[in-house]
C-alpha cells in the first residue's frame, strides 16, 4: 500500500538534456583540473563508487528484488530492473564466459554521450567510467567484488557501447548477518 | 499512539538513527511531608522507588522533578543530592514528581548494540541454512518488527501489539532512509544521522504527512501523524484518540 503512495514521486521527471549538460560539465571541468585523460578516468571511477555505495540502497529500496544467488541473476536485475530504473534504457546480455563469470553489457544508447564528441586530444578518455564505478560501489554493497571496464565506446567510433563485467570473488568480511 | 519508537541500526550493530513517540508517560506529582513514605533507592544515576506504592506512583519510577524543577539524575536542579535533600525535614512540605524514566541515548545505543547481537544468534540458531535474523518480537505491551536490508541496516519499529501494516512501514522507511540519508552527500555511510545540520529534516518524513496520498485520514488539520493514521487504513476504523488533535475521531 505505501509502496503506491510513494509512485507521486517517482513521476518527477527531470530533462536528460540538463542530465547529460550536468555530466558533460563535470567530466569537461575534471579534463581541466586533472590534464591527464588516466586520472580523469580514475576520479570518474572513484566518484561513481561513492554514487554506487549509495544506489544500491535506494535501488533495494525501491524495486523490492530479493537476494541473488549467482551471477547471472545479477546481471539479469542489472540490465532490466537497474538500468531501466535509472538510465531508462534496458541494455542486453552477451558474451558470457565459459565460466559464468564475465559477461558483457551492451548498451544501444547511452544517455550520458547525448550529442558528446571526443576531441582529438582526449582519445584515452573513457568518458562514461562513471557508470563501472556505479556497478562496482553497488555490486560491492552487496557482497560481491566485481570489475566492470568499458571495451566499447560509440564516442571512439565502435557501434555500440559495451561494459564487460567479471566477478572477482564474493565479500566475506562484515557480511550481514544470516548470509554467511 | 500505535508506533512508539523507530531505531536504524548500521551493518556494525551501531545504531545511526532513533526517534521516539510514546505518549505521555504516567506521571505523577504529590506533595509530601516529612517523612517521605517511599524507600527511595539510588541506582544508575537516578533515584528510584525501591519500595511503596501509593497514588500512581510505583515501584521502578524515577524522581523527575522536585518543586516543579526537572532533577538531574541524583542531584536536583540547584546541585543539591536528591536522597539527602529528601532526607532533611527542613525541606518538606515538598512536591515531588515520579514517573517512568526515559532511556538515555547511551542506553538507546547499548540496547541497539545488543539486539544486534541477539539478532546474529537468532539466525545462527536456525536448524535452517540462510535463516534471516530475528523479524518480530512479541510481548503484550508491544511488538518489536526488525527489517534487515541487503547491506546489512535494520530498521527496527516499535508498534503496539495490534497494529498491522507495519511491513510496509518498515519498507517505507527504508525509502525515506534512501532519500534523505543517501542522498545528501555530506551524509557518511553507517554513520549516525543527526537531527539538524547535515541531517536535517530526517526526522520530518516519518512524522509528516504522506504527500501521494489526499486530505488527512483523521480529519485534523495539524496532520503531523498522517502517514501513521493512514497506516491504520488497514485495520477496522477504532475510534481513539487522534494524537495529533487530542479529539476523538474515527482514525
Amino acid at each position: 500500500m505505501s509502496r503506491q503512495a510513494n509512485r507521486g514521486t517517482e513521476s518527477k521527471k527531470m530533462s536528460s538534456e540538463l542530465f547529460t549538460l550536468t555530466y558533460g560539465a563535470l567530466v569537461t571541468q575534471l579534463c581541466k583540473d586533472y590534464e591527464n585523460d588516466e586520472d580523469v578516468n580514475k576520479q570518474l571511477d572513484k566518484m561513481g563508487y561513492n554514487i554506487g555505495v549509495r544506489l544500491i540502497e535506494d535501488f533495494l529500496a525501491r524495486s523490492n528484488v530479493g537476494k541473488c544467488h549467482d551471477f547471472r541473476e545479477t546481471a539479469d536485475v542489472i540490465a532490466k530492473v537497474a538500468f531501466k530504473m535509472y538510465l531508462g534504457i534496458t541494455p542486453s546480455i552477451t558474451n558470457w564466459s565459459p565460466a559464468g563469470d564475465e559477461f558483457s553489457l551492451i548498451l544501444e544508447n547511452n544517455p550520458l554521450v547525448d550529442f558528446v564528441e571526443l576531441p582529438d586530444n582526449h582519445s584515452s578518455l573513457i568518458y562514461s567510467n562513471l557508470l563501472c564505478g556505479v556497478l562496482r560501489g553497488a555490486l560491492e554493497m552487496v557482497q560481491m567484488a566485481v570489475e566492470a571496464k568499458f571495451v566499447q565506446d560509440t564516442l571512439k567510433g565502435d557501434g555500440v557501447t559495451e561494459i564487460r563485467m567479471r566477478f572477482i570473488r564474493r565479500i566475506e568480511d562484515n557480511l550481514p548477518v544470516g548470509e554467511e | 499512539m500505535a508506533i512508539f519508537s523507530v531505531y536504524v541500526v548500521n551493518k556494525a550493530g551501531g545504531l545511526i538513527y532513533q526517534l521516539d513517540s510514546y505518549a505521555p508517560r504516567a506521571e505523577a506529582e504529590k506533595t509530601f511531608s516529612y517523612p517521605l513514605d517511599l524507600l527511595l533507592k539510588l541506582h544508575d544515576e537516578r533515584v528510584l522507588v525501591a519500595f511503596g506504592q501509593r497514588d500512581g506512583i510505583r515501584v521502578g519510577h524515577a524522581v523527575l522533578a522536585i518543586n516543579g524543577k526537572d532533577v538531574n539524575g541524583k542531584y536536583t536542579a540547584d546541585g543539591k543530592e536528591v536522597l539527602e535533600y529528601l532526607g532533611n525535614p527542613a525541606n518538606y512540605p515538598v512536591s515531588v514528581r515520579f514517573g517512568r524514566p526515559r532511556l538515555t541515548s547511551n542506553e538507546k545505543l547499548m540496547l541497539a548494540s545488543m539486539f544486534h547481537s541477539l539478532f546474529a544468534i537468532g539466525s545462527q540458531l536456525s536448524p535452517e541454512q540462510g535463516s534471516s535474523g530475528i523479524e518480530m518480537l512479541e510481548t503484550d505491551t508491544f511488538k518489536l518488527h526488525c527489517f534487515q536490508t541487503l547491506t546489512g541496516i535494520k530498521f527496527v519499529v516499535l508498534a503496539d501489539p495490534r497494529q498491522a501494516g507495519i511491513d510496509s512501514l518498515l519498507r517505507k522507511i527504508y525509502e525515506i532512509y534512501s532519500d534523505f540519508a543517501l542522498k545528501n552527500p555530506f551524509y557518511s555511510l553507517e554513520m549516525p544521522i543527526s537531527g539538524g545540520g547535515a541531517g536535517a529534516g530526517s526526522d520530518l518524513p516519518l512524522t509528516r504527512p504522506s504527500r501521494a496520498r489526499g486530505p488527512s485520514w483523521c480529519g485534523c488539520s495539524a496532520g503531523r501523524r498522517r502517514q501513521l493514521c493512514w497506516l491504520r487504513r488497514s485495520l477496522p476504523p477504532p475510534r481513539r484518540l487522534c494524537s495529533s488533535c487530542s479529539a476523538w475521531r474515527w482514525c
